[in-house]
């Protein structure tokens, strides 16, 4: 990083820095549900579910994509471009492969009778996880941009900076599932 | 030797500008869309924010003065107003439907659209950059779609007035069951729809703003401007943005339910409700509380967001004036900590009376009141830098000194609403209109003309007009009080808020000639704020020319850049910063700004 500046020596990228803040207002947003999912919940006339097993193999993708990802960004700054291009493309489709297993989930809870009326865990599920996906698709599309941006230009960009927000944002997203996942695993 | 310094010290800085004036820096191509419409300088922005709170200030004002001629006049009726409005005053006399809509549309849009986005997008915007030495925001783009966001929620939310059956009409606040139901009213229906998609085009909004002073506030500071060297107006505007980017995300779940409940057949907020001439609803086991709760976690902080700018700007502008330094910097820095946090923790006093368990309100009711802590530690510090002052009453000043006044009134009744005990009576009463218009909305307005009239000459490079500035100020702080302060009364005496017509009432028919008065004042106060607006645009090309650098004289860096600054804002190397902002009548000098080194034998340097 620059520390000709002076005082901007040894400080964090700014775009690392706006990233860190804006996972913050994305965990108040999620903080906001749950509270509400704990505060409806101490309400008489709760119904509760039990989570389909199908979650389980979604976090079991979402957990290896972080590990892919992680490893991704050591084969960027090694400058092993083949390595970091498979790497990238099996983080992504261990992406699509959490938001089908997700998706499946759903299908399978509704089918088992929990609709959208009422006001119970199922509904709540469907929301916060449903929105949790929104998530993970916005990242899909920042990495496939991110990554045929990489390509485009004339010169190849060495710049570690975009490669290191994505990581940063794919490991938040983990982990917001996890939080998600214990979350309604302890609620049930 | 001190004299002299002073001279040399000024004419330094004189002689710096004379070159500069009217230079742009970066001059690269600008196409008349590039600079005043899709513009990434953050002082274009600015002005872009300010003139859309200006606008939207107009019709929220001209709502008010509507519903108060209700208010004042239940009994007659106005012709004119048909041929003005339509079927809004079919008859001249305002609907129940429309006067509900009127109500709920004047909140939204003085709280979120101009006292939110007006005035934070304004100053946070023009006065960030400038005074902590920077180019410009971290990231000009999300700054430019910042506002682009704010003027799509603009359109959404005025094209709700337009729609057949009304803009939104329950509350500000949108509680449910008015808020979820369609069949609930007229306004709930798509009305309804197109208020929470411009209040979610809003969120999105203040949060790109949030995001990027944040980031430019901690990143992007000259060199030699700690922190602790920041003028008072940035932390304020940092705290602030603080507080909207973590309560804004939840308002926004709250919503998300919200639209659920309207359109995918859950029922989070909605149980048990019978609708006369629908029949009973088949929602089932939802809680309107929940939302309530959503809401003023949000909403609570909200109004933190609206006064914390206004207290910056009036810190910076008393200090100035006064020709003293701030009395306690790092306490006034403390308190803005303080009340940022405890913001968070005491939004249930806006639910003392739902039912709330007494023992969780007793814990709200001590947590309300620590506010007044810090609060009073503000108070204090401000008539402390005013004691034994040199005042110097500008425009600025007087509203600087106006906003004190009024935090401190509206402030004092905050402590009754407080007590959960009193708040049984006072709750949804006359009094919290009170309570929060002085505190709140008055004072913030204030805030935000001194903050106009003081950088004015900073943003046009001219001046607005003293003599209507003084008929602007008087009329408007002898207004406030007229219109608010009897409002205590009639609460005190059990008046409830959101009634269109008090007449039936035998209680309150003794109120029906102060209603009509508090009409009257409030009719007078906005044509003074159409007079403001017409200083506004006038000056702007026809005001007195700014000749000198450093109008007001004062410290901090924005008045070290040329009259008119260019995008990039300082035309040479930006300024070193050496000192805090608030050297003034410091070793026998008027003042000392911050890029000026320390002295050899200067008396303890900041
Ligand atoms: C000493 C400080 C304060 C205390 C103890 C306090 C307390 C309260 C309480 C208990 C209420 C609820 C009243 C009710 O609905 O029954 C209330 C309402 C309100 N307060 Fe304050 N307040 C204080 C300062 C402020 C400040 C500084 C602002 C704004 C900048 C503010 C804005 C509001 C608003 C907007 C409402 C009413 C919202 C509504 O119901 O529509 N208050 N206050
Ligand atoms: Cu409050």
């Amino acid at each position: 990083m620059t520390d000709s500046v002076g005082s901007q020596r040894k400080k964090i990228h700014p775009h690392k820095f706006t990233l860190w803040v804006a996972l913050a207002s994305i965990i108040m947003m999620f903080a906001g549900l749950t509270s509400a999912y704990i505060v409806k919940g101490s309400m008489p006339g709760w119904i509760n579910i039990s989570l389909p097993k199908l979650f389980y193999y979604s976090t079991g993708a979402i957990l290896l994509s972080s590990v892919t990802i992680q490893l991704a960004e050591k084969a960027f700054k090694e400058r092993n471009r083949p390595r970091y291009r498979s790497l990238m493309t099996v983080t992504v489709v261990l992406a699509i492969a959490f938001i089908v297993f997700q998706l499946y989930g759903f299908k399978e809870l509704y089918n088992s009778g929990i609709k959208m009326e009422g006001s119970g865990a199922g509904q709540f599920l469907y929301i916060i996880f449903g929105l949790h996906i929104l998530h993970v698709l916005g990242g899909i599309v920042a990495l496939i941009v991110m990554f045929l941006k990489s390509y485009s230009g004339k010169i190849r960009s060495y710049n570690p900076v975009p490669v290191e927000v994505m990581t940063t944002y794919w490991h938040f997203v983990d982990f917001l599932w996890i939080y998600l996942f214990v979350f309604f695993l302890l609620k049930m | 030797m001190s004299h002299e310094a002073a001279l040399h010290g000024h004419s330094e800085v004189i002689s710096h500008d004379a070159h500069h004036d009217e230079h742009h820096v970066h001059h690269h191509k600008e196409t008349f869309i590039s600079k005043y419409v899709f513009s990434m300088d953050h002082k274009t922005i600015a002005k872009q924010f300010l003139i859309s709170g200006m606008i939207w200030a107009l019709i929220g004002g001209l709502m008010s003065v509507l519903f108060r001629l209700q208010l004042g006049y239940p009994d007659q009726s106005f012709p004119f107003l048909e041929d003005i409005l339509g079927r809004w005053a079919k008859g001249g006399r305002i609907s129940a439907e429309n006067y509900y809509a009127l109500v709920t549309m004047h909140g939204t849009v003085l709280v979120f659209f101009v006292l939110t986005g007006g005035l934070s997008g304004t100053f946070a915007n023009f006065l960030i950059p400038l005074q902590i030495g920077a180019r410009d925001m971290a990231s000009p783009f999300l700054n430019m779609l910042s506002y682009w966001f704010f003027f799509g929620a603009s359109i959404v939310m005025i094209s709700s007035l337009f729609v057949q059956t009304g803009p939104f009409s329950g509350g500000w606040t949108a509680y449910p069951p008015l808020s979820a139901l369609g069949e609930a009213s007229p306004g709930s229906k798509v009305g309804m729809d197109l208020w929470i998609t411009a209040m979610a085009l809003f969120v999105v909004s203040s949060l790109l703003g949030g995001l990027n002073y944040i980031s430019t506030v901690l990143n992007m500071r000259t060199k030699g401007m700690s922190m602790t060297r920041l003028p008072l107006t940035i932390w304020a505007l940092f705290f602030t943005a603080v507080l909207g980017v973590l309560s804004f995300p939840v308002l926004l779940s709250g919503f998300i339910l919200l639209l659920f409940d309207r359109h995918a057949g859950t029922s989070f907020y909605l149980s048990d409700i019978f609708i006369s001439g629908v029949g009973p609803m088949d929602h089932e086991g939802g809680s309107a509380i929940l939302f309530q709760h959503l809401f003023w976690f949000l909403g609570h902080p909200e109004v933190y967001i609206i006064l914390l700018p206004a207290m910056g700007m009036a810190s910076e502008i008393l200090s100035v004036n006064s020709r003293k330094p701030i009395f306690g910097y790092m306490a006034m820095v403390g308190s803005l900590f303080a009340i940022a946090i405890l913001a968070f923790l005491v939004w249930a006093h806006h639910m003392f009376v739902t039912g709330l368990n007494p023992f969780l309100g007793s814990v709200f009711v001590l947590l309300t009141l620590l506010i007044a802590v810090p609060s009073a530690i503000k108070v204090f510090n401000w008539l402390t830098t005013l004691w034994r002052a040199n005042i110097r009453f500008t425009p600025g000043m007087l509203f600087a000194l106006g906003f004190v006044s009024l935090f401190i009134s509206g402030g004092l009744t905050g402590i009754f609403l407080g007590n959960s005990t009193l708040d049984i009576t006072l709750h949804d009463t006359y009094f919290v209109i009170a309570h929060f218009h002085i505190v709140m909305g008055v004072s913030a307005f204030f805030g935000m003309f001194a903050g106009i009239y003081h950088w004015y000459p900073k943003m046009y490079g001219r001046y607005l007009n003293n003599t209507m500035a003084y008929i602007h100020f008087w009329v408007t702080l002898a207004g406030a009080y007229l219109i608010f302060w009897p409002m205590h009364y009639e609460g005190l005496a059990g008046m409830p808020r959101r009634y269109m017509d008090y007449s039936n009432w035998e209680s309150f028919k003794q109120f029906a000639e102060l209603n009509k008065f508090i009409s009257t004042v409030a009719m007078i106060v906005f044509a003074v704020q159409i007079l403001f607006v017409f200083n506004f645009f006038y000056s702007i090309w026809k005001g007195r020319k700014v000749t000198t650098q450093n109008p007001w004289e004062s410290n901090t860096l924005e008045w070290t850049t040329p009259i008119r600054p260019g995008h990039g804002n300082w035309p040479g190397e930006i300024p070193e910063v050496h000192r805090w902002a608030y050297d003034y009548s410091k070793d026998g000098r008027d003042f000392i700004p911050q890029n000026e080194p320390i002295g050899p034998d200067e008396t303890t340097p900041h």
